[in-house]
């Protein structure tokens, strides 16, 4: 106890798991940063870089929604794609206005991380009013509505402005016109303005939002509402405005995410945000640990780049992350494995080590 | 007439997704788990299917049954290996499983069987009946019986066998149902059979009408046959027969009157409009937490 | 005694039918302010049932409350809490996720206010607010003597120390009237005879009135000034423990005939 006490405020109980989350960033950004100047990080790892910065910030929001207010959610790709061709959109059509890249990419995640937000408030107000695995499933039909307009959508800007069509392509532009989006096809020809530092950047304020929100008046209500949602009613918690506030703020930084990811890609489809992402969202949130961020970051490194690291595994290499996806779930819920593991932590902990014990 | 024919198309392309959502709603019901596997189950059993009229040359029935046999045994062998170590987990540690399943049985299929698409041999011949000058296909008259005769022994097994009582008392209660002497893994594991064996009889019907066989073949149908199964209220088998058939008829009329492209959108749609209005489904239960 | 007292909960022929079955029927009562009052009856007489209508869970089907003279038909769970009627739970309902000391934070919610931004830009409302919040918090896991407690997980706490965790979050909410549903269930007699100490310096020292279901007859009958006989979800009597102690139509109702 008195040892405790010693402890910079930091590596205090409340403080060490933001401090290990923080921490794993900047480690992480300075490694890549001088690997990348040295020249030892190959092309291919290179390029993954932003995109794991976008898959960790839009993971990040969904452990706000999944893992602290409890929620299941089957649709944050659809998040993504919104901000992602907002941004898109928004900065092809400034590339004149503003031809510096900083300002533009600012203006393009803010604007993506706020028309995301919109999208996750108008579609929270059905989706909230339900509960359990009926909320889960709309969502999930959310995702695939929004994924069906996007692929629908055709716009182009020219001198005389916007023009947007619908389903059929009826776009006529005068000459030196753009297609900003172009129904599956998506955007083309978009300016590569998104960097690493700016992914770390949005990464970090990702977390500095989510653990300011969890260790205030709102997060208790949240997590509140999340373990018992009578007695959350009955201490006077409002349970649909604070489940909403939860999915706002997570459809708002899955929004900047595909802002960032967008922005990245000379082309983007809609069908990249398709199901099969934001179930790739929700695996790397629940192998991370339920409301812990710094295990999203690790578990979104680790699966994005797993793939890669197979790669002399050629065909294989898909089979066994499946495999490996199995596995872990089944090891992490054995209960002999459960025990033992307890056990070896007491001992740990009788020696005199450092309390394991997580963050309340 | 092509109001009725539209409607019969529907209630073709619905029988279907009944029958895949019978097999995520039996599992629901019992297991309380979301089978994200169970589309993957049907594309293993297209291919048994395709290789047994294409490679081993046999007729459509018994290719029919070895698909259900191995199908059934697929199913269980999930169950026993992925899904019962996970019985005291959390739901979404056997969500992400069952998400892990789904990738394996994929990327098992493109391996074993190439990412290219196999064209499927057409097995129905291509008349029908007409009358009045409305026609319907062989093949959507089978579809819709195949599927009444499916939903007619499902539930006299459920509500008439010794076995289809036992597997409701799990589904209700699985501790009372211990102590009344009743095998709840052996139960479980026949649920997954049954959904397992209906995924082959959905995939042949499937493919008969869609003729092309890929790994990630029954991605969308399980999506939207899940969706059909929610949409009736899951855990209710009557729900997953009418939820099928309604979202069947609400695509194709979908289809027909309003967009091809938006088709997806309009069914997700409706869906979320049910939900909003009754939240447990058509024919769900409400169940009121004891406060 | 009481007749001087301002009544702070009036409830006027309250009832409620579950599928077509009235659970609760023509029910009256009123406690007043600064008393302890109690609800007897056997079980399944329908006792949890009327504190689920006074605090709006159920909607009532029948008759009306009224609380410090308004009426609350229009009033939500929420709204129910924000207007002065806390509640404990019959089956504990801890938030089991978080701390002890953050179990009673979330009981200032509704009285102690910042937004969102606030919190997330750090602002100085924010830590004004949340220092007011912790210091009034560990005041009262003090007085309930969980001040030690206040770090671990509250689903960690043993029972008698949970049954109090709920008493001193119900308390944080600020009530005007506290509803205990069966406080002592589970105790054994030296906590119940704490427990009963403590129910008389909650009192005293928040001035709230509170309503307690309980089965223990040396504890309701030790501190209600005023008890309510429920039986078959109808009023069998009202009165004094001893009025109560000696009614016949109770005693038949306890014993049977």
């Amino acid at each position: 106890m008195k040892t405790k006490k010693k402890l910079p405020a930091l590596m205090s109980a409340k403080y060490r798991g933001r401090t290990a989350s923080y921490g794993c960033v900047l480690a992480g950004w300075l490694i890549l940063e001088v690997m990348m100047h040295t020249g030892n990080l190959s092309s291919l790892f290179t390029s993954l870089l932003v995109p794991v910065c976008c898959y960790i910030v839009a993971a990040i929001g969904l452990n706000l929604n999944v893992g602290v207010s409890g929620e299941l959610n089957l649709g944050q790709a659809c998040f993504m794609s919104v901000g992602a061709f907002t941004a898109v959109c928004l900065s092809g059509s400034l590339a004149r206005t503003i031809p510096a890249p900083l300002p533009r990419l600012i203006l393009s995640i803010l604007a993506g991380a706020l028309i995301a937000a919109i999208f996750g408030i108008l579609i929270g107000i059905p989706v909230l009013k339900l509960e359990g695995d009926y909320l889960a499933i709309v969502t999930l039909a959310f995702g695939q509505i929004v994924k069906s307009l996007i692929t629908n959508m055709y716009l182009g800007v020219d001198e005389n402005g916007f023009h947007f069509s619908f389903v059929d392509n009826q776009v006529n532009m005068a000459p030196g016109g753009k297609m900003l989006l172009n129904g599956p096809m998506g955007a083309t020809g978009t300016e590569r303005i998104s960097t690493f530092t700016a992914g770390v950047i949005l990464i970090l304020l990702a977390l500095i939002v989510v653990y300011h929100l969890m260790y205030s008046r709102s997060g208790r209500a949240i997590m509140a509402a999340r373990d018992n949602r009578i007695a959350a009613e009955s201490v006077g918690i409002g349970i649909f405005k604070t489940k909403m506030l939860a999915f706002a703020v997570s459809s708002c930084l899955a929004g900047a995410a595909g802002a960032l990811y967008g922005l990245n890609y000379s082309t983007l489809v809609p069908a990249k945000f398709d199901f099969n992402t934001s179930i790739l969202l929700l695996v790397y949130v629940v192998l991370g640990g339920l409301g812990n961020m710094t295990g999203t970051i690790v578990a979104t490194v680790v699966l994005v780049l797993l793939p890669e690291l197979l790669r002399s595994m050629q065909d294989y290499r898909m089979l066994i992350y499946a495999v490996v996806l199995i596995l872990i779930m089944l090891l992490t819920n054995n209960e002999t494995l459960k025990t033992w593991v307890q056990k070896l932590k007491k001992r740990y902990t009788a020696k005199g080590g450092t309390a394991h014990d997580t963050e309340s | 007439m092509d109001f009725l024919s539209y409607l019969i198309n529907g209630l073709g392309l619905g029988s279907v997704y009944a029958i895949i959502a019978l097999g995520y709603t039996m599992v629901y019901g019992i297991a309380k788990m979301l089978n994200f596997a169970h589309g993957d189950v049907i594309m293993v059993g297209a291919y048994v299917a395709f290789f047994a009229i294409s490679n081993l040359g046999l007729p459509l029935l018994p290719a029919v049954l070895l698909s259900i046999a191995v199908c059934t045994v697929l199913g269980v062998v999930i169950e026993r290996l992925a899904y019962k170590p996970l019985r005291a987990a959390s739901s979404l540690s056997v969500l992400i499983t069952a998400i892990g399943v789904s990738y394996f049985l994929q990327n098992a299929a493109q391996l074993l069987w190439s990412s290219s698409t196999k064209v499927f041999p057409s097995v129905i011949s291509n008349g029908g009946i007409s009358w009045n000058g409305l026609t319907v296909s062989w093949l959507t008259l089978i579809t819709i019986s195949v599927c009444v005769l499916v939903m007619i022994c499902l539930v006299l097994f459920i509500n008439r066998t010794k076995t289809g009582r036992a597997m409701r008392a799990c589904s209700e209660d699985k501790g009372a149902s211990t102590l009344m002497g009743i095998n709840v893994n052996l139960m479980i594991s026949i649920t997954f059979a049954i959904g397992s064996g209906l995924a082959a009889i959905a995939s042949v019907l499937l493919c008969a009408a869609y003729p092309s066989v890929f790994p990630t073949l029954g991605a969308m149908p399980g999506i939207k046959a899940f969706t059909a199964a929610v949409f009736g209220g899951i855990g209710s088998i009557p729900g997953a027969f009418l939820g099928g058939l309604l979202l069947g008829v609400i695509e194709i009329f979908a289809k027909a009157y309003i967009s091809t492209q938006l088709s997806d959108a309009i069914v997700f749609a409706v869906l979320i409009l049910v939900l909003l209005i009754k939240p447990t489904g058509l024919l769900g239960k409400r169940i009121r937490e004891k406060v | 005694m009481t007749q001087n007292r301002k009544p702070v909960l009036e409830v006027r022929e309250l009832g409620i039918d579950f599928g077509g079955l009235s659970a609760v029927n023509d029910f009256n009562m009123e406690v007043y302010e600064g008393e302890i009052a109690g609800l007897i009856g056997p079980n399944g007489a329908g006792k949890t049932t009327v504190f689920n209508m006074l605090t709006k869970v159920y909607q009532p089907t029948r008759g009306t409350i009224l609380f410090d003279g308004e009426d609350t038909a229009k009033k939500t769970v929420v709204e129910m809490n924000h207007a002065g009627i806390a509640r404990t739970f019959q089956n504990i309902r801890l938030f089991s996720g978080l701390s002890v000391l953050d179990n009673v934070r979330t009981g200032f919610h509704g009285r102690v206010v910042y937004s969102p931004v606030a919190a997330v830009l750090r602002l100085p409302s924010y830590r004004a607010k949340e220092r007011e919040i912790e210091e009034k918090s560990r005041e009262l896991l003090s007085i309930f003597g969980l001040e030690e407690e206040a770090d671990n997980l509250a689903s960690n706490l043993p029972y008698g120390a949970q049954r109090r965790l709920e008493i001193a979050r119900a308390l944080a909410t600020g009530p005007k009237l506290l509803l205990l549903d069966e406080p002592a269930a589970g105790m054994n007699p030296q906590e119940t005879e704490e427990l009963m100490q403590m129910i008389r310096l909650v009192r005293d020292h928040f001035h709230t009135s509170i309503l307690l279901i309980e089965h223990d007859m040396k504890l309701v009958m030790g501190i209600c000034e005023r008890i309510t006989v429920l039986n078959y979800g109808m009023m069998l009597a009202q009165g004094t423990p001893e009025e109560i102690q000696s009614n016949p139509e109770v005693i038949k109702a306890y014993l049977g005939e």
